[in-house]
């Protein structure tokens, strides 16, 4: 089998899949009876064409990225994270229960608090389900959905109750938000709404590509995930390396919950999630679970949610189509990664290939 | 006294939901193949079974023919949905709980999406009405409970019997049971492992259809992003809970719908808690119930969540 025919093998089924995940969501925009390139040209090719766009674009991007790093790193360890959601909105609890309850603390002491608080309430939903699984064998995919549920419940809980605007109150309405946080915790913006996270977020892929690369506690991780059974003969404790891998992943979304709203919201209101941490996992999938895919990645999924928010004016398309593509290129992925691994299949493949290159040479 | 038999009443029908995805998910898994994406399949259907019905009358009465279309179409959706997932798992054989939560987020996002579309904002329609059982409806308090819901809560509770027969007493359950368990020698029996598994997986996607159809149709009889609200992934905790057995799967059902039904009746119950804890407690109940199940795994079908393939060697 030689070289080029590998090359030109990978590159088509590479294009089927691109072109598979385009023909599946067409399907649906075609029971909508929208305009397909319309529709894909508004989502993909819109937010890039102005600056106002590409900041709310990259705004979006930040906390995709911190988020899939942590999924990436759970998920190189041996445990799907679909839980960021919930991590996420513990994360945006404790930042806010922090800078409400010191707002007279100066900046430096102040905002890495907070942002501290945000990591540890992350790790600590993070920490359940990697306990439960490392000890009790529950399915992490069962206990981190059921975790989202708790967390939305309680996160709605202490926006309406503990946490309430104290004008709010006063004027009746109630909408469920906290008060405006002081301003020694904001997270400056660079233009528009596109903030210094961004640096943040490019700081920890590199830090999450040394740690898992370059130190024998990431080797280990990736061992647990990779061969468990050959990392516990090995001597590596798998089951603390996975609970390790869990908390990590929730201090990620954390984080991302503390930096989303020092930087772009500036008070705990509901919606911030707004699905991130479901998205994250697909970002973390389709750049290949590596730090250094998943900033391209984080972008061009970024790219698609707010895109997404400007179909139903522009082209009439609900947003919610975006979670479709979503799913669809979690299916076609995982597929893809399938049939590329498929020695069997590439072998047929090439011997149909020679078969026919035979027959038009001779 | 009349509270709890309130709480009882309530809690048989909203268990239906439940019972219907996890009777279907228990022959998925049986056949060795776990599918996270009952919730995305609860929601297409839940969001087809309400459609046919509201497009029809506008929300206002409609024939019972077209309720029952809806709930026809719903579980035809559900089948399709599971067979193209059976495609990804079976044929490509994509690892398992990935690709069901791609599922879950296609599930989800095209009902949401076509929800828009065709609906709008909340709709609700007559739906199923509830009939009462002759005479049987009338015994005072077993009547309540058991006897005065709509016909698919009888219909549903039927099923557990028939699963029960299907998968033991069957040619076809002892083939689902074979190839989830050990597919080689179900294979080497002359069983069509794959083309077995499609079928449990049909069939699993079948009821986790009309499930989401009767949530919109016959429970709540609206549709909404939220409606499913996490019940396909309960179902799937529900399997592990009733160790693959229609019989507890049911108790098990009953036991969350339980949880469910208390936040309806809390200010009769005088807890003085937030709302919000009450909406939490089945997602708790579920993580409890997981954290004392999930170690005992003898009864798990052996082949759970592994792809089969003849060709390698294991």
């Amino acid at each position: 089998m030689n070289r080029n025919f590998k090359i030109i093998y990978k590159l088509s089924i590479i294009l089927l899949a691109v072109l598979a995940t385009l023909l599946l969501s067409s399907f649906v925009l075609i029971i909508l009876g929208a305009d397909i390139i319309q529709t894909f040209y508004t989502i993909i090719i819109t937010p890039l064409t102005r600056m106002g766009h590409l900041s709310e674009v990259l705004v979006r991007a930040v906390p995709l990225c911190v988020i899939a790093l942590g999924v990436a790193v759970a998920y190189r360890s041996g445990i799907i994270n679909i839980g960021a959601e919930g991590q996420m909105a513990m994360g945006i609890l404790g930042f806010t229960t922090v800078a409400l309850a010191l707002p007279d603390l100066p900046r430096a002491v102040l905002l890495p608090f907070a942002l501290l608080a945000s990591v540890l309430c992350g790790g600590l939903w993070g920490f359940i389900p990697g306990i439960l699984k490392s000890k009790l064998q529950v399915s992490e995919l069962l206990s981190t959905v059921m975790l989202n549920y708790i967390a939305a419940q309680f996160y709605s809980f202490c926006l309406r109750v503990p946490m309430l605007d104290p004008a709010e109150a006063l004027s009746g309405a109630g909408t469920p938000q906290s008060a405006r946080l002081t301003a020694s915790i904001e997270i400056g913006r660079i233009t528009g709404r596109m903030h210094y996270g961004i640096l943040i977020a490019l700081v920890l892929a590199v830090i999450v590509y040394i740690f898992m690369w370059k130190t024998s506690f990431g080797y280990k991780m990736r061992a647990s995930g990779a061969q468990s059974r050959a990392a516990r003969y090995g001597g590596i404790n798998v089951a603390a390396y996975v609970t390790v891998a869990m908390i990590i992943s929730g201090a990620f979304a954390g984080l991302a919950g503390g930096i989303e709203i020092a930087a772009v919201h500036r008070r705990a209101i509901e919606g911030i999630t707004n699905n991130y941490g479901f998205s994250a996992v697909v970002v973390a999938l389709f750049g290949m679970l590596h730090p250094f895919g998943i900033i391209p990645a984080s972008f061009f999924f970024a790219l698609l949610i707010y895109g997404s928010t400007l179909t139903p004016r522009a082209v009439g398309v609900p947003a919610n189509i975006v979670e479709v593509m979503q799913g669809l290129i979690i299916i076609v992925i995982v597929t893809t990664q399938m049939i590329l691994q498929n020695n069997y299949l590439e072998d047929k493949v090439y011997r149909w290939w020679c078969s026919k290159k035979d027959v038009k040479e001779a | 006294m009349d509270l709890i038999v309130n709480i009882l009443a309530m809690t048989v029908p909203f268990s239906v939901a439940l019972l219907l995805a996890s009777i279907g998910e228990m022959f998925n898994q049986r056949s060795g193949v776990f599918n996270l994406g009952c919730e995305g399949i609860m929601a297409m259907g839940a969001f087809l079974g309400m459609l046919i019905p509201f497009s029809v009358g506008q929300g206002g009465h409609v024939s019972q023919v077209y309720n029952v279309a809806g709930l026809l179409a719903a579980t035809v959706c559900g089948a399709l949905l599971a067979l193209f997932f059976g495609l990804i798992v079976i044929t490509f054989r994509a690892p398992q709980g990935i690709a069901g939560i791609g599922l879950q987020m296609f599930g989800v996002g095209t009902a949401g999406t076509l929800f828009r579309h065709f609906v709008g904002g909340t709709q609700s329609i007559p739906g199923i009405p509830d009939t009462p059982v002759p005479l049987l409806s009338r015994i005072p308090v077993v009547g309540d409970i058991f006897f005065s819901h709509n016909i698919l809560v009888y219909i549903a509770f039927l099923l557990v019997p028939v699963a029960w027969y299907v998968l033991f007493k069957t040619s076809w359950g002892l083939k689902v049971r074979a190839v989830g368990s050990y597919p080689r020698a179900a294979d080497s029996m002359g069983i069509n492992v794959n083309r077995t598994r499609y079928e449990a997986l049909a069939l699993g996607g079948a009821l986790a259809g009309l499930a989401g159809a009767y949530l919109s149709v016959c429970q709540v009889k609206m549709f909404s992003d939220e409606l499913i609200a996490g019940r396909g992934f309960i179902a799937v905790a529900l399997v592990y809970f009733g160790h693959w057995h229609p019989v507890k799967i049911m108790l098990g059902a009953l036991l969350f719908s339980f949880a469910q039904t208390i936040q309806y009746n809390v200010q009769g119950l005088g807890i003085n808690l937030p709302y919000e804890f009450f909406v939490m407690l089945p997602y708790v109940v579920v993580i409890v119930v997981l954290a004392f199940t999930s170690k005992d795994q003898t009864s798990s079908p052996a082949a759970l969540g592994k792809p089969f393939n003849r060709e390698i060697r294991t």
